[in-house]
């Protein structure tokens, strides 16, 4: 990739509701976001058509900037003095992004494999077929046949491998006939990835029925996966037909830059970049009103899922059915009856754009986000791991400690980095409120940064990437991210007042040392301010383990941010008291310590 | 930010309303241009493919997938009926023979000699598309469907359950705020959209359902009765195909909230006339919100006619001198003239920096609440 000479970048991310433009400058200490400006997303009725938002949404930065942009509609470019840019690029998840189903032979194997690459290419995972479901034939058909996707997946065998299995998953979605989302009288996009020599008979049954692309097999051994292929061809397809028949985007496409990226698949690649760049382990999260998606890079690898029912507000009633309302309300550090929080949480989903007006709103809202945090995170877990089915050759050095194949790539002790993103985390009235809704719901251990994205810019800097990398980071790293601080946190639990370990904070400022005894059960918010750094030694006892093993000394560097320091002594796993009382009590405490609500 | 929408409910008395009828795959359209429709018209049909049923014969018979055709004796596209032997083995000794039969009527779409698998299609079904609502057809889409004009009173609401409905309109209670015991609905009412103001229980439900009213239209219900009534509990707002036996819309939201006065005052005079209720929601991308169409008569009436395609308008924003509805709490559900709007952005309870609005209530107090915790009750 060469990075473009660029001075004055735009960049808009038309979503669901909203179109958020912003505009990147070159100035004399590199490059900078300057200005942004939204507008309401208009790919629905009355307007249908997505450039009348896009279009309003830069009337705005042109409004706060200064600058001039359109010449009536259109964007000038080359820059030139307070006139023009230099490049414009989109994203896109309006009309409800890319909607995809995707099968394959063996659930556990090709069809997991499918999944991964949708999900990594932006997707939406409508369903998951394989062979194997445990779906009786007529069943997969009529599921194949009630979904109307964007595209669909299609993989299945190893190269040189069975060809039945495959073969027999074609036959059930040339059987159901699929109709495109999207315009009635065009064909059906399916990209085949499987078994290459299960190509011919796999024409012979879609190519009639579908518009069938045909690529490289996305599992072409056991032991190897290969993405890259199936994930470009989805691509390609989003554009030609998926976006070609949504409203207005024929034009859009022809005022950008760089092809129009899915919003999460732009996400997703400002993340692997960074991991790759920092040499870091990191999770992001986006929670949105409908969906949550979270992104993981660990030792490089990159993974990518969406909880498609998990939000906080279309889809807020869903977090109620899928964590309980005692998985919810152990987080509310006062009581209430079920019924109000019941209709309550009914009312936020019927009305999604309001927001918590009282003190004890908030702290609702806030406990049902620490649930659909940990609930996407877990839906992660399951997706992101290592490929189910290779042959593992054993030692005797294994006999001790066996693995099994496919186990989760996430492991919280090596992670370096947590992105948040979304209004709840974004815009938490204190920056405090969205740093502890994320140590709750992860329970990060060992020493983790915390940051969240200022002004969900993450989408427009992930379709810059593609462009200038360079610019894309420094501005990912300068002004899209507000580190929020530090957490450390040890593994063990310990009766509330045991003595949990003895720390040593060394400021770099000169500021005087601060020693102290931290108790089971404490957390404790230390000011460390952004671009600060504190040299940091724990001496656990025996119960606990920061990392370096049960009562080992940790020693370590850490960074400051808007909110600090925090040293989470509550345990791993966290674990609130059974009763009631001392339950709300016990939050209150924590809430009180870290100065967490007004 | 210059463009702010607030979102708005439309309740309107007078509305040329334009309706588009489409069919979900293409199929012929039975109407033509300036045709009169009632609700139950039907105005279009299509074939839904028949189900299809996957036999794998040569798991059946012990064969070989690439030998199945040498069994079969039926071929691609040939009819067949239920219990028809279609493939078989063929042995030496007679009464050693298996035979593969039909498990329903229908066609043989395919046979594959790779999984041995023969797919047998149900024959198709057909697909009626009902007017929906009373009018005259003004739009042909060739293969597709049809647009309806109706001269009509719209009211949407919040929240539905349950697909199209119609049939005449009665009020089971007094006053928007009155609350509908079981005991209010009569027999009488089978077949009718029953307005039933601030509140319904499960028991009230439960009545609706034997006594087989059509549809129910209420202020609000409690999410455990909904559970109730649905037998789950509703995770995502997409609805509109539950099998209930009943349509219920939802004015106001969760909770007991009287149904809003105009709105009321306009069902109440509405008592006696034809209405089409479908409680279909949909609060995503698309929104769709469920509606009531109460037809005008005579027909021709003319009028200071608003008009809509029924899928909704932008709105520039809220003004001065808006009836809004509050609909967050603390105060949620209250009803008032918005009289102030400050630009600057003011800090909330919970220390969130918001545009607030000021509303006046019926009792004279004024309060501060912020703008996107209310809804314009749109009046045209």
């Amino acid at each position: 990739m060469t990075d473009r000479p660029l001075s004055v970048i735009l960049a808009t991310d038309c979503g669901s509701t909203t179109t958020k433009a912003i505009l990147i400058e070159k100035k004399s200490d590199g490059y900078r976001q300057t200005f942004r400006g939204e507008a309401p997303t208009t790919v629905e009725a009355p307007l249908e058509d997505v450039t009348r938002g896009v279009l309003n949404a830069i009337a705005e930065v042109e409004e706060l900037s200064g600058r001039r942009i359109l010449e009536g509609e259109r964007i000038i470019t080359p820059a030139r003095p307070n006139t023009g840019v230099d490049l414009y690029i989109s994203t896109s998840s309006a009309g409800g992004g890319l909607q995809m189903l995707v099968a394959g032979a063996v659930k556990t194997m090709t069809a997991e494999s499918a999944q991964r690459c949708a999900l990594g290419a932006g997707a939406i995972v409508m369903d998951v077929l394989a062979a194997n479901d445990g779906r009786l034939p007529h069943e997969k058909i009529e599921r194949i046949r009630s979904l109307r996707p964007d595209m669909i997946l299609l993989s299945g065998g190893t190269d040189g491998g069975t060809v039945s299995h495959v073969v027999e998953m074609a036959e059930y979605i040339a059987a159901a006939a699929p109709r495109p989302r999207l315009g009635l009288g065009y064909a059906l996009p399916l990209i085949y990835a499987g078994n290459r020599d299960a190509r011919p008979r796999i024409s012979e049954i879609l190519d009639k029925k579908t518009a069938l692309v045909i690529t490289d097999n996305l599992r072409p051994a056991l032991e190897r996966e290969n993405l890259k292929p199936a994930r470009d061809k989805i691509h390609d397809l989003f554009l030609e037909h998926v976006m070609a028949q949504a409203p207005g985007y024929k034009t859009l496409m022809t005022w950008t830059g760089a092809p129009i990226m899915p919003t999460p698949a732009a996400v997703g690649v400002i993340m692997e970049s960074t991991a790759k760049r920092e040499r870091i382990n990191l999770i992001g999260v986006d929670i949105g009103g409908a969906t949550t998606d979270v992104f993981s890079v660990f030792n490089g690898q990159f993974n990518r899922t969406v909880s498609a029912n998990l939000g906080m507000s279309y889809s807020i009633s869903n977090v109620l059915a899928e964590a309980g309302l005692a998985g919810i309300l152990r987080w509310v550090p006062f009581a209430i009856e079920e019924q109000p929080l019941r209709n309550r949480i009914k009312n936020k989903m019927i009305r999604p754009t309001t927001i918590p007006q009282t003190r004890e709103d908030l702290q609702i809202e806030q406990a049902i986000a620490r649930e659909a945090l940990r609930l996407a995170l877990d839906h992660h877990k399951t997706l992101a791991t290592g490929l189910r089915g290779v042959q593992q050759e054993r030692t005797i050095s294994d006999i001790f400690e066996q693995r099994a194949t496919g186990s989760s790539l996430i492991d919280m002790a090596a992670l370096d980095l947590i992105v948040g993103s979304g209004g709840i985390l974004s815009h938490a009235p204190r920056r405090i409120q969205s740093m502890l809704m994320m140590v709750d719901a992860y329970q990060p251990v060992g020493c983790t940064v915390l940051s969240v994205d200022s002004i969900f810019m993450m989408p427009h800097l992930g379709v810059l990437t593609t462009v200038n990398e360079e610019a894309a980071i420094e501005v990912f790293v300068r002004d899209c991210l507000v580190y929020l601080g530090t957490c450390v946190a040890p593994v063990g639990q310990g009766k509330v007042g045991d003595s949990c370990a003895k720390y040593s904070i060394a400021f770099r400022d000169g500021r005087q040392r601060e020693d102290g005894t931290l108790q089971a059960g404490d957390l404790k918010l230390i000011p460390l301010g952004p671009g600060e750094r504190a040299h940091v030694e724990l001496k656990p006892t025996r119960a606990f383990d920061f990392g370096e093993g049960k009562g080992k000394a940790l020693t370590r560097e850490v960074t400051g941010g808007v909110v600090g320091l925090l040293l989470d002594a509550r345990g791993r796993p966290l674990t609130l008291p059974a009763d009631p009382e001392v339950r709300t009590a016990t939050l209150k405490r924590w809430h009180q310590a870290v100065n967490l609500y007004p | 930010m210059p463009h702010s929408y607030t979102p708005g409910l439309t309740v309107s008395e007078r509305l040329l309303l334009h309706k588009r009828r489409q069919l979900p795959i293409p199929g012929s359209v039975l109407v033509q241009v300036g045709d009169p429709v009632k609700p139950e018209t039907i105005v279009a049909r299509a074939e839904l493919p028949g189900k299809v049923h996957a036999v794998n014969v040569a798991n059946l018979l012990g064969i070989a997938p690439d030998e199945i055709l040498e069994y079969m004796n039926k071929r691609e596209g040939d009819r067949v009926g239920k219990d028809e032997v279609f493939a078989e083995s063929k042995p030496f000794i007679k009464w050693l023979k298996t035979e593969v039969r039909t498990p329903a009527p229908g066609t043989i779409e395919s046979t594959s000699t790779i999984t041995g698998q023969v797919l047998l299609r149900e024959p198709p079904q057909p697909l009626d598309l009902p007017a929906y609502v009373s009018g005259r057809v003004t739009e042909v889409i060739s293969d597709q469907g049809v647009t309806i004009e109706t001269r009509c009173a719209l009211i949407q609401g919040i929240f539905g359950i349950g697909g199209e409905t119609w049939g005449e309109l009665t009020v089971a209670v007094q006053n928007p705020d009155d609350s509908c015991p079981p005991s209010l609905l009569r027999p009488e009412m089978q077949g009718k959209i029953v307005v039933c103001g601030a509140f319904l229980g499960a028991d009230t439900l439960q009545r609706a359902q034997e006594l087989g009213i059509a549809g129910l239209v209420v202020g609000g219900i409690h999410d455990k009765d909904l559970r109730a009534l649905l037998g789950y509990d509703l995770g995502v707002a997409i609805t509109g195909t539950e099998r209930v036996g009943l349509t219920l819309l939802l004015t106001e939201g969760f909770g007991a909230i009287p149904i809003a006065k105009k709105t009321f005052e306009l069902l109440s005079r509405s008592v006696g006339r034809q209405a089409s209720l479908s409680g279909a929601t949909q609060i995503r991308a698309g929104v769709i919100r469920p509606e009531i169409v109460i037809a005008r008569e005579p027909a021709g009436l003319t009028g200071d006619d608003g008009r809509s395609d029924g899928r909704g308008t932008a709105r520039s924003g809220i003004q001065v001198g808006d009836t809004a509805r509050i609909i967050r709490d603390p105060f949620f559900g209250r009803i008032g003239a918005v009289v102030g709007l400050p630009a600057d952005l003011r800090q909330i309870e919970t220390e969130s920096w918001a545009r607030v609005l000021e509303i006046a209530l019926a009792d004279g107090s004024v309060m501060t609440v912020p703008r996107a915790n209310v809804e314009i009750i749109e009046e045209r």
